[in-house]
């Protein structure tokens, strides 16, 4: 039998800097003191919220995820995880602001010249601007190289046709990252292109927005470009390059998506530990019966082990791992599985005051279900495992 | 304008760590360091002067161990321009007219307006290193200080002193060493602009021979003072909190205080 070729480099140590604890902290105080009380009403109202994204924009949490020549912060993925998780521990609609402008913005990041980055990263690390993502169509979505948009050069511009689903943050983006097919007659991985095209602008609309069970605040849209002229010079890369492109930022958006999992989590273990203490039945604390404390203690050791192999994740990747699919992959399987484990347990801890919105954990248990979906879902996570571990096989 | 700020790194009190070990001396491997709340307080006021005054630079001083610059690191990234730090394997287990002679030596290197220090710290909780630093230093001396109000032009610093039945208005010419407490108002968060800037600033080290410090005369060999002992305070007893309205609430404490023979 032959060896299994698992990644053969041990990942080296790794600890939080202070840094790392001081950054965590400042986002946390803000989550605790301007977002949190703000979480309920995003969910029932629906609407996205504009004064918090003017928070993080203001506090330069909307910078971590760019270049310092750019106006951003550094880029470091473990320090924007660490936001998004701080954030969605209060809420995880204002989590997903900043993954989401990590997410539409990684294409330029990793492929876009020196002149677009110039020309997009200010504005978007400032905050002025977001940026959003699309990829996903209504027939691929696992299967996103079945994309149907297709962009037909003409002279300087592209001329791009189709619609584009569920895309986050779809309808109040200035931005948007659009892969469309250039090419149908090459290899399924040659066929797509990536353009950002600013927005609004002719030919663009947005034809529908979902209703959500989670993640309410934050709009999902569907996006319809109908003969949309969009430069040359706003394509990303070559021609061809559309599908590397994705994919390399799928493994550099995911753990964003982890962070906000493990976020959610924390969140709803500390609103039922709390509850665990105070409520009484049969003359004691719920929280010192066995089957109560059990619960408890599985959330906990669920989420802290997610949590460093998110960490652990984030180092190996911006350390430029060979195996950054895999890293990406494992700490989002882990963590949005422990995100729905925990979220729901935290409703049973709570009983019947779990079930109501009087308590926060219905709308993580709801906001948790998201992260096993979307950038891929588990079952797509593990294809994306098993074939490293395997190799793609010659 | 220039500002000093002298800070100490001190066992965390919220991590509940605190603790002596069994020489007497503060455990430090116990509980992770912060920078000392009265410290961040006069911190806070330094960084708003600056501000205000629209340029000069906020100078931390610190004597700690080797590791102190990871405290230090909080304090540059809430908007200190640089550090000094006094470190030297001699100085450990120092006592307060050691540190004072060793902090008053560093701060003869330097050039400044304004000393500011907090008023005592939350580990040895002695108080006497500011007074003592001033006294040593020469310079003017103002404690417990509520508001810090400098004239640069006029050269002289006015701070308003919190007493029992008001306050005392106290005014020195500069430069002055002050010290302050929470009355100057909650330290800021450091932004995250500034903790990512935090990484680049400078923290300067000194050592006793940079100084022109015998080492024999600080340290534990040279310490003028030794603690002896330490305990915990006793643990609270069981506390009756009274709920009744006024009236009823006062006859019942007064019934108790009677019953227990206090009144």
């Amino acid at each position: 039998m032959a060896a299994v070729t698992t990644p053969s480099r041990p990942p080296g140590p790794y600890r939080l800097t202070e840094e790392h604890d001081m950054l965590r902290d400042a986002v946390r105080v803000l989550a605790d003191e301007r977002v949190a009380p703000r979480a309920a009403d995003i969910d029932r109202t629906a609407e996205f919220p504009q004064d918090l994204r003017r928070l993080l924009a203001d506090h330069d949490i909307l910078a971590l995820p760019f270049p310092e020549a750019h106006g951003g912060l550094g880029g470091e993925l473990l320090n924007v995880c660490l936001a998004v998780e701080q954030l969605s521990r209060a809420c995880a609609t204002t989590g997903l602001i900043l993954a989401v402008q990590e997410l539409g913005s990684l294409p330029i990041t990793l492929a876009g010249s020196e002149e677009q980055q110039a020309r997009w990263f200010p504005k978007l690390a400032s905050g002025e601007q977001l940026i959003a993502f699309a990829l996903t169509e209504a027939e691929a979505g696992s299967d996103a190289a079945a994309a149907r948009t297709i962009a037909r050069r003409d002279g300087d511009d592209y001329v791009i046709d189709g619609t584009k689903r569920f895309i986050s943050q779809g309808s109040v983006a200035d931005l948007v990252t659009v892969f469309a097919v250039t090419d149908a007659e090459v290899p399924r991985h040659r066929r797509l292109s990536a353009f950002v095209v600013e927005v609004p602008r002719d030919g663009f609309s947005v034809t529908r927005l979902e209703h959500k069970m989670g993640i309410r605040g934050s709009p999902t849209a569907e996006l319809a470009f109908d003969a949309m002229r969009v430069p040359v010079a706003n394509r990303l890369g070559e021609e061809g390059d559309g599908w590397d492109i994705a994919m390399r930022t799928l493994d550099r958006s995911r753990p964003a998506i982890a962070a906000q999992a493990i976020g959610i989590a924390q969140g709803a273990l500390e609103v039922a530990s709390a509850y665990a203490r105070e409520r009484r039945q049969f003359g004691e604390r719920i929280g010192d019966f066995q089957q109560i404390g059990a619960m408890l203690a599985d959330m906990d050791a669920g989420i802290e082990a997610a949590r460093q192999l998110l960490y652990r994740a984030c180092v190996a990747i911006d350390d430029g791992a060979p195996d950054a699919s895999r890293w990406s992959a494992m700490c989002k399987l882990v963590a949005g599985d422990t995100a729905m484990r925990v979220t729901t347990d935290a409703v049973q801890v709570l009983g019947g005051y779990g079930y109501i919105d009087e308590f926060p954990v219905e709308r993580m248990m709801r906001d948790a279900k998201i992260t096993q979906l979307y950038e891929g879902t588990q079952q797509i996570q593990r294809l994306v495992i098993a074939r490293a571990l395997l190799g793609k096989g010659d | 304008m220039r500002i000093v700020v002298l800070t100490k790194p001190v066992p965390d009190p919220a991590s509940g760590g605190e603790r002596l070990g069994p020489d007497g001396r503060l455990d430090r491997g116990n509980s992770p360091a912060v920078v000392n709340g009265n410290d961040e307080y006069v911190l806070e006021t330094a960084l708003k002067l600056i501000e205000a005054a629209g340029d000069g630079e906020v100078i931390l001083l610190s004597m700690a161990p080797q590791n102190a610059p990871e405290t230090m690191r909080k304090a540059l990234a809430m908007g200190a321009t640089r550090g000094i730090l006094v470190t030297d394997p001699a100085i450990s287990g120092s006592c307060t007219v050691a540190t004072t002679r060793i902090l008053a030596a560093a701060l003869r290197t330097l050039e400044f307006d304004l000393v500011l220090a907090g008023v005592d710290t939350s580990d040895g909780g002695s108080g006497v290193v500011p007074p003592g630093v001033a006294a040593l230093t020469g310079l003017p001396f103002l404690s417990y200080a509520a508001t810090i109000e400098p004239d640069v032009a006029a050269r002289t610093v006015r701070v308003q002193r919190i007493t029992p039945t008001g306050y005392d208005v106290l005014e020195a010419p500069l430069p002055a060493l002050i010290s302050g407490t929470q009355a100057l108002g909650e330290p800021r968060y450091p932004s995250l602009k500034g903790i990512m800037a935090a990484r680049n600033k400078e923290i300067a080290t000194l050592s006793l021979a940079d100084l022109d410090i015998d080492p024999a005369t600080v340290g534990l060999e040279g310490a003028t003072t030794r603690v002896v002992g330490s305990a915990p305070p006793p643990p609270r007893g069981a506390t009756r909190v009274v709920r009744e309205a006024p009236d009823e609430a006062a006859r019942q404490v007064v019934a108790l205080l009677a019953e227990r023979r206090l009144i």
